[in-house]
């Protein structure tokens, strides 16, 4: 549905995005994840055809969005990082008045505004002056304008922004429920948004493509190269000693002056060795006392400060 | 996407009419939900009300000393009453044009920057021709509303004159006030599209008008060039509608000033997509 190939945006010196690939599929969820100011919302806004590339090109549903830039704006819905609203309006007149510079025949447009306010949840304030409402209903109202007209591919920078943690869940389970009949790209800086509701990520830093691929996957990727964490009786020192002597493990960190006497230690593993078998060998023939160990997995935060830290030295496309 | 193929022309006519008249409705009804009309509108009228007072009364305190030395020295009075109120208010409605139009353009696309809303507009299925004819409209619609009621004094002043003087004066006159009003006002979109700032807006805006409008010292000027600055100026041939005159050429200058500055503002909000850093 969505195909974007080398898509390069310069302002002046500084490269916003840098030769950036990727696809959606129909019906498919992508997110959109990086640090601020890492590139997300001028690729949104090359795709929406509100700015030109550089170079490379992207076309939604076959439509080059430059050359053919009105038939790819009839088929997306754009909610803008601030929501595009006039605040003089009511959101009844505001939805409607979307409707017809999206098009929708005037026989369809009462329907598909009460649709829409439907769908976002804010059917009470139908006649509020949009000018009267807090943050999140604001939020939801532009929302509720990236999706009046039905369109194809919906394109959200940063929806969840301003809304409160019951307004967040609400517009996760509404992006879900559009998936299927609609393409959806959206953009966060919030990792749980991404692993809640995208079929696949795109994490994006300083205009590049850090990784691409499922949220599973990026998760289980990392945790192939294992952390593992241990519980034991054992003095500090030749503790720390012993771990680090175990092939394939580093990043050995042990914490004493628990309360029981015990001390806990975190060991990183190669990627794709299982280093916990040697572990409990060590410390059973040192002659220590084991009492826990554990694999922990990686959570999707610290692949992403992983890939987005600067001497990341897993900062390769994984496509 | 097979729908779409199909009777493309028809369908795409339409639409470019829906998309035109969208934008049109928005920003008629952006001028009567916000106070700025109503304030604009009824300062316009009280002010043209009270100087087309003082201009009547003014002319007839005139025409009645001129009477007065006639009757001493007995020559018979001349004067054409009606037209010279008629000169006298639409070179005040001009005036008042000066400080209005730069406030009903100020806000039509520099809001629409500052608000974000632009980018709703430029990213939905409409041209900029169509954004720009379809808020060019509206403010030339509402310019129309506000002269609507000063007509009712000139009628007045028509029908109680004897005799009536030509309905023909009236209809270039009007012909007039609307298409200066429609220069301005296409002059003033264009420096709206310029800036984000409503308030740079007005002033620039004012600030070009008096530029357009003082090109008119080179009428008493000898010389080819004093002749083509009058020419340029849009006060010059306002004047000659004033007295009644339709001149083709008056015509087509206003036609190109308004095409010209329509065309400018297209090019301005298209290039905005590029301009933006």
């Amino acid at each position: 549905m969505i195909e974007v190939q080398d898509l390069t945006k310069a302002y002046g010196s500084v490269t916003a995005v840098d030769h950036v690939s990727f696809t959606v599929n129909k019906g498919e969820i992508l997110g959109f994840l990086g640090p601020n100011g890492a590139g997300k919302t001028t690729t949104m806004r090359i795709l929406t055809g509100y700015m030109p590339a550089t170079s490379g090109t992207a076309r939604i549903a076959g439509f080059d969005v430059f050359n053919d830039s009105l038939e790819v704006r009839r088929r997306i819905g754009y909610l803008p990082e601030t929501p595009p609203v006039y605040p003089d309006m009511t959101v009844e007149d505001y939805l409607d008045f979307v409707a017809r510079i999206k098009n929708v025949p005037a026989e369809k447009r009462p329907g598909l505004v009460s649709d829409a306010l439907k769908k976002t949840n804010i059917e009470d304030r139908r006649t509020h002056l949009i000018k009267r409402l807090s943050r999140g209903y604001k939020q939801r109202v532009g929302l509720a304008q990236a999706l009046v007209h039905d369109p194809d591919v919906i394109i959200l920078d940063e929806p969840t922004v301003g809304l409160d943690p019951k307004q967040i869940i609400e517009v996760r389970h509404l992006i879900k429920a559009l998936a299927g009949d609609h393409t959806i790209i959206l953009s966060t800086h919030i990792l749980p948004e991404v692993s809640m509701t995208c079929d696949r990520v795109v994490i994006i830093n300083k205009g590049k493509i850090a990784a691409v691929d499922t949220p599973e996957n990026l998760t289980s990727q990392l945790k192939s190269g294992q952390r593992v964490r241990v519980e034991a009786q054992a003095p500090e020192k030749p503790l720390r000693d012993a771990l680090s002597q175990i092939p394939g493990a580093k990043n050995v960190q042990v914490q004493s002056a628990r309360p029981d006497g015990l001390l806990s230690a975190t060991v990183e593993g190669a990627q794709g060795k299982d280093i916990r078998s040697q572990i409990a060998d060590k410390i059973v023939t040192s002659g220590w006392l084991l009492y826990e160990l554990s694999s922990v997995s990686l959570s999707l935060e610290d692949i992403f400060l992983e890939l987005t830290t600067d001497d990341a030295t897993h900062a390769e496309p994984s496509n | 996407m097979t729908r779409l193929t199909q009777s493309r022309p028809i369908e795409g006519a339409k639409k470019t009419m829906h998309s035109f008249y969208a934008i049109y409705r928005k920003e008629m009804r952006q001028y009567f939900v916000s106070p700025i009309a109503y304030v604009v509108i009824g300062l316009f009228l009280f002010l043209a009300a009270l100087f087309f007072n003082l201009i009547l009364s003014g002319v007839i305190q005139n025409a009645m000393q001129m009477e007065m030395d006639s009757m001493r020295f007995g020559m018979p009075p001349e004067i054409d009453m009606p037209a010279q109120v008629m000169r006298a208010f639409f070179g005040l409605l001009s005036t008042l044009l000066l400080f209005i139009v730069p406030i009903l353009t100020m806000g039509l696309y520099s809001e629409e920057r500052k608000r974000g809303t632009m980018e709703l507009l430029m990213t939905s299925p409409i041209s900029e021709t169509e954004i720009v004819l379809g808020k060019f409209l509206a403010s030339l619609s509402l310019f129309a509303i506000m002269l609507i009621p000063t007509l009712s004094y000139l009628i007045f002043m028509f029908v109680r004159s004897e005799p009536v003087p030509p309905w023909r004066l009236l209809v270039a006159g009007y012909a007039g006030v609307v298409l200066l009003g429609g220069s301005l006002l296409a002059l003033g979109s264009f420096i709206s599209s310029l800036t984000e700032n409503q308030l740079i807006a007005a002033l620039f805006t004012f600030a070009a008008f008096l530029f357009v409008w003082v090109l008119d010292v080179g009428r008493n000027a000898t010389g080819g060039i004093g002749a083509v600055l009058s020419y340029l100026s849009v006060i010059r041939h306002y004047e000659d509608f004033t007295r009644g005159i339709v001149d083709t050429s008056s015509l087509i200058y206003y036609a190109t000033f308004i095409f010209l500055f329509v065309f400018l503002t297209v090019r301005s909000v298209d290039s905005m997509r590029w301009r933006r850093a």
